[in-house]
């Protein structure tokens, strides 16, 4: 049977890990590539980079961490972090990318995902969605959270399926950085409404919400990043502790 | 020995080269071309395959003479030759994604969609899932049944002659994820993204 999904995600800024898992055997502790072998080592289903590195000058820096980190981890890897369009998308794939997410310029113009889905097929494209919840509905999110476009994202989750994305990253604004939870009700509506497989994230602070996410959010993989850091959680008690409440995972 | 992993812009094979580097180390010569007087040199030959099955099948045509070295190199000189994903998807004779395509037709059979079932799977099938083995094959030697692979794909090759079946995965019905007939093999699941145990597969292909 097909097993969920636990996704360490490490945030990439000019080509040095923020918030790093500090391990006194760690010779550097910024390094994304050290940081992710220990991550795929520990039986990490694919690990995440998301590059946060804001001046335009060092966006390269990325490319350089990618291609590193694919020679040494042998599972699948997703970048995202201002990918603006085709090219920038076939430059990380290039460099050892499996998958890339998109996230401002999905909304900005749909055309990049039918594009992009095309060229290189949907399995490698992820739209990664911040939403953030007003009233009785969710509203999408871009540049890292900073704008709100008033976009309805369960309608705009359809459309990004529509346009050829392989798999959805959900971040709810409200739970992010919270460490109280995924938003479960906008996961959960959200994994209804389209067919695609639904990635989580946002809010996690302890292996609960892990188990939350895909018992009750309907996610196939589950996506978190500070619970990992400083060693408060490994991988290997996350995915042990997930199979011991039932939930299929690679062991 | 030289392995040549054809690279026909089908998409992006980073991932496959790179296994392949790490399994070899600098014991065996690997290139990555489409030049064909090479191919038809190499030992070994690797066909991935990403995105639809016509746009690879597209690929391969565009590229002149390359399908005929391909048809030489598996068919006449049956010389080892490993397809993953769609690479393994282009052995059968027609495949049904976005418009109905002629295949490479090396293994009698079809590519069709996988059944969802109403909603009930999520396509694309992405992740692990465990493979059952249900014949002996040589590039699963020393493989545990029931061992985790790593699948991202909406079609599924369904050959006529069930014999060339050599595992098979659960996802809506029991999935064609590995074949073997004579000296041509192929994996729906990505080897090359399979952690350890996909190393394997990948180190049994080398070691034939």
């Amino acid at each position: 049977m097909l097993k969920n999904r636990l996704i360490p995600c490490l945030d990439v800024k000019n080509g040095r890990v923020v918030k790093g898992i500090n391990f006194v055997d760690l010779k550097d502790a910024g390094d994304p590539v050290e940081q992710a072998k220990i991550y795929s080592d520990g039986g990490a289903d694919e690990i995440c980079f998301l590059d946060i590195t804001a001046s335009n000058e060092n966006r390269d820096t990325i490319y350089d961490v990618v291609e590193k980190t694919s020679k040494k981890c042998f599972v699948p890897l997703t970048v995202g972090g201002g990918v603006r369009s085709v090219d920038d998308i076939n430059k990380l794939l290039n460099c050892g990318a499996d998958k890339v997410s998109i996230n401002t310029a999905a909304v900005q113009n749909h055309k990049v995902v039918e594009n992009s889905s095309k060229k290189f097929g949907s399995q490698c494209i992820v739209v990664a969605i911040d939403a953030k919840k007003n009233e009785d509905r969710w509203e999408i999110f871009t540049h890292g959270g900073r704008n709100n476009t008033g976009i309805n994202a369960l309608e705009f989750a359809k459309k990004m399926e529509d346009s050829g994305a392989g798999e959805l990253l959900i971040t709810s604004m409200d739970r992010d950085g919270t460490q109280v939870g995924y938003d479960i009700d906008l996961m959960s509506k959200i994994s209804s409404k389209v067919n695609i497989p639904i990635i989580a994230s946002g809010g996690v602070g302890n292996l609960d919400h892990l188990v939350d996410g895909i018992k009750f959010g309907n996610a196939s993989a589950v996506l978190a990043a500070s619970i990992f850091h400083y060693g408060k959680y490994s991988v290997k008690e996350a995915k042990e502790y997930l199979n011991s409440k039932g939930i299929p995972v690679r062991i | 020995m030289n392995v040549t992993i054809v690279d026909y812009n089908s998409g992006n094979i980073s991932s496959v080269i790179n296994s392949f580097k790490e399994v070899v180390k600098d014991k065996v010569n690997i290139e990555v071309t489409s030049d064909l007087s090479k191919i038809k040199s190499s030992d070994k030959i690797v066909l991935p395959g990403q995105g639809s099955f016509k746009s690879c099948v597209d690929a391969l045509n565009k590229i002149n003479g390359l399908v005929d070295t391909l048809n030489e190199f598996a068919i006449t000189n049956r010389k080892p030759l490993l397809g993953i994903c769609v690479g393994l998807q282009m052995f059968a004779d027609i495949g049904y994604e976005e418009i109905e395509t002629k295949g490479l037709g090396w293994i009698s059979g079809k590519v069709s969609k996988i059944d969802n079932q109403n909603g009930k799977y999520k396509l694309p099938h992405i992740g692990w899932n465990q493979i059952n083995i249900v014949k002996e094959s040589k590039i699963l030697e020393n493989i545990e049944n029931n061992s985790h692979m790593y699948f991202v794909h909406s079609y599924e090759f369904i050959p006529n002659d069930k014999n060339v079946i050599s595992a098979t995965t659960d996802y809506s019905s029991n999935i064609v994820c590995s074949v073997e007939k004579e000296n041509i093999f192929g994996t729906q699941f990505h080897p090359e993204k399979s952690d350890k145990i996909g190393l394997k597969v990948i180190n049994n292909f080398i070691n034939l």
